[in-house]
């Protein structure tokens, strides 16, 4: 196995372009909410200068109407299939979980922890993850924003509450100003910042995660070549999901997916995944960088 | 869904817009009214633009430069290349029997092709300035009116099958007085094909997305 590519969560419908998720090696679905919502009102993007603002407020159907109209047609790609869920309490989560885990054609949850578009769940991430851990027996994956200051320590207690996996980062926050009316281009004002300029902090968050804890990380923000799939496996990583690149080249999977291949091959690794953590400085003095000095 | 790396063949200039032409390579012009990403380079997204005019062997784009992407995008020279993805959306309904087509400013970028498609049916044509309207050039049988005149006024008693594009509050004094128009729509879009859930207008007390519903939508069925 070499190193699976999947899209970020948000990022792609598989149902409206399934090329592009056949091209994948798992298919995340955009973020499920135990009620239907609609959404944030637009403007709801906004590119700027090195990547783009988005602001979408987990629009979406619904657990039960995704699971009844959405999944068997998910189901029938010829792609794994992890759905990620949300929420704005642990019982938000427990409920998505639970209707989830007898869906034998979903591989994964990702648990979104972060997303920067809602109001924050008042419960600690560990709290959501624990609650859906007592809901479903799949594999966990929590994604964290990579706006804490102590991002291994937040890896810790999500880990330790019983999530199987990382997926590291979600956007950040950020925000946009016409710069002739100097009025926030978003509805919302602020939005989720992605793109080339998220790939520094993701690589940070990666290497500082990776280092704390020892279970899989999907490896996501800013990825737009090989190189940079290669930098976040070399972190720590061990998938790679793209994410805005996708809205500019929907056939960036499978050429990330040779550029990987060639870009590792020529660093003298047969498997990408040979490359895993080579970044990682094994000393105390780095590590206390990146988690607080409790590595 | 195709992307490919089409080659500039030749820039004109229409008053301040830029008419751009590509050689088409693979990519099919597909329905007038549908519209292609363009790779606006060095900006981080493509921008959507209608398909303008589908000579053979090429596809013609009509850019108003405003931004840093349709600058760059304006900017190309012969030559050059771009990456294409399309075409994309839903475009006009062409089984209509008395066609009226209403643009105003850059909206009229679909016209050419659809005027084509159609047998050159009659247009109304609406621009801030005289060098605006100089784009009018592109649309066989036209009438231009210019502001303060707005194409509303200009509109005749039976309008017939308004088949329309141009900005939002034009498009919705259509809609009032023509409630059967078809109404190509704009809206700010990452991606053009589903995924990024920006581009979403209300319809029926829901957000859908433009790129897949439209751009050309009906207010009333």
């Amino acid at each position: 196995m070499s190193v699976p590519i999947l899209n970020a969560s948000g990022c792609l419908d598989a149902l409206a372009a399934p090329e592009v998720a056949a091209s994948l090696d798992v298919f995340v679905t955009k973020t499920i909410t135990p009620e239907p919502r609609d959404g944030n009102p637009p403007v709801r993007i906004a590119e700027t200068d090195h990547g783009m603002l988005n602001s979408i407020g987990l629009q979406g159907p619904g657990i039960d109407a995704f699971v009844a109209a959405h999944l068997p047609r998910l189901a029938a790609l010829e792609v794994d299939l992890w759905v990620s869920v949300g929420g704005f309490a642990a019982a938000d989560f427990a409920r998505c979980c639970a209707v989830l885990d007898d869906e034998d054609s979903v591989a994964a949850i990702e648990l979104n922890l972060s997303c920067p578009n809602v109001e924050e769940a008042p419960d600690t991430a560990a709290e959501l993850v624990a609650a859906a851990r007592g809901a479903t027996k799949k594999p966990l994956y929590a994604k964290l924003s990579p706006a804490q200051w102590d991002v291994a320590a937040g890896a810790r207690a999500v880990v330790a509450a019983g999530a199987d996996g990382l997926s590291l980062v979600n956007t950040i926050r950020g925000l946009a100003l016409d710069p002739v009316t100097l009025r926030p281009r978003l509805a919302r004002a602020v939005g989720g910042y992605s793109g080339d300029a998220l790939r520094p902090i993701a690589l940070a968050c990666v290497y500082a995660c990776a280092s704390a804890v020892d279970v899989p990380v999907v490896g996501m923000g800013g990825v737009g070549t090989g190189v940079h799939a290669l930098e976040l496996v070399a972190a720590g990583a061990s998938a790679v999901a793209l994410g805005t690149i996708l809205f500019s080249d929907p056939f960036a999977p499978s050429r990330v997916r040779d550029e990987l291949r060639a870009e590792a091959a020529a660093r003298g690794f047969e498997n990408p995944l040979d490359a895993r953590s080579v970044a990682v400085v094994k000393s105390e003095k780095y590590l206390q960088i990146g988690s607080n000095g409790t590595a | 869904m195709r992307r490919e790396l089409l080659r500039i063949t030749g820039v004109e200039v229409f008053g301040p817009y830029v008419l751009l032409r590509l050689a088409r390579g693979g990519l099919e012009p597909g329905d007038p009214g549908q519209f292609f990403m363009l790779e606006a380079p060095g900006r981080p997204l493509p921008r959507p633009f209608s398909l303008c005019s589908a000579p053979a062997g090429e596809l013609g784009f009509l850019i108003e430069p405003l931004g840093p992407g349709t600058n760059a995008i304006a900017g190309l020279r012969p030559g050059d290349g771009i990456h294409v993805t399309g075409p994309l959306g839903r475009g006009f309904d062409l089984a209509v029997e008395r066609p009226l087509l209403v643009g105003g400013g850059i909206g009229i970028a679909p016209f050419p092709y659809l005027s084509e498609q159609l047998g050159s049916p009659p247009a109304i044509l609406g621009f801030r300035t005289a060098f605006h309207a100089e784009a009018a050039a592109l649309v066989p049988n036209a009438a231009v009116v210019l502001d303060p005149v707005l194409v509303t006024d200009a509109l005749p008693d039976e309008p017939g099958d308004v088949l329309a594009c141009g900005p939002e509050p034009m498009l919705d004094a259509l809609a009032r007085l023509v409630p059967r128009a078809q109404l190509a729509r704009e809206a700010p879009m990452a991606c053009g094909y589903g995924a990024c859930y920006g581009c979403v207008v209300e319809r029926d007390g829901r957000y859908v997305r433009l790129c897949l519903e439209g751009p050309v939508l009906r207010e009333a069925a």
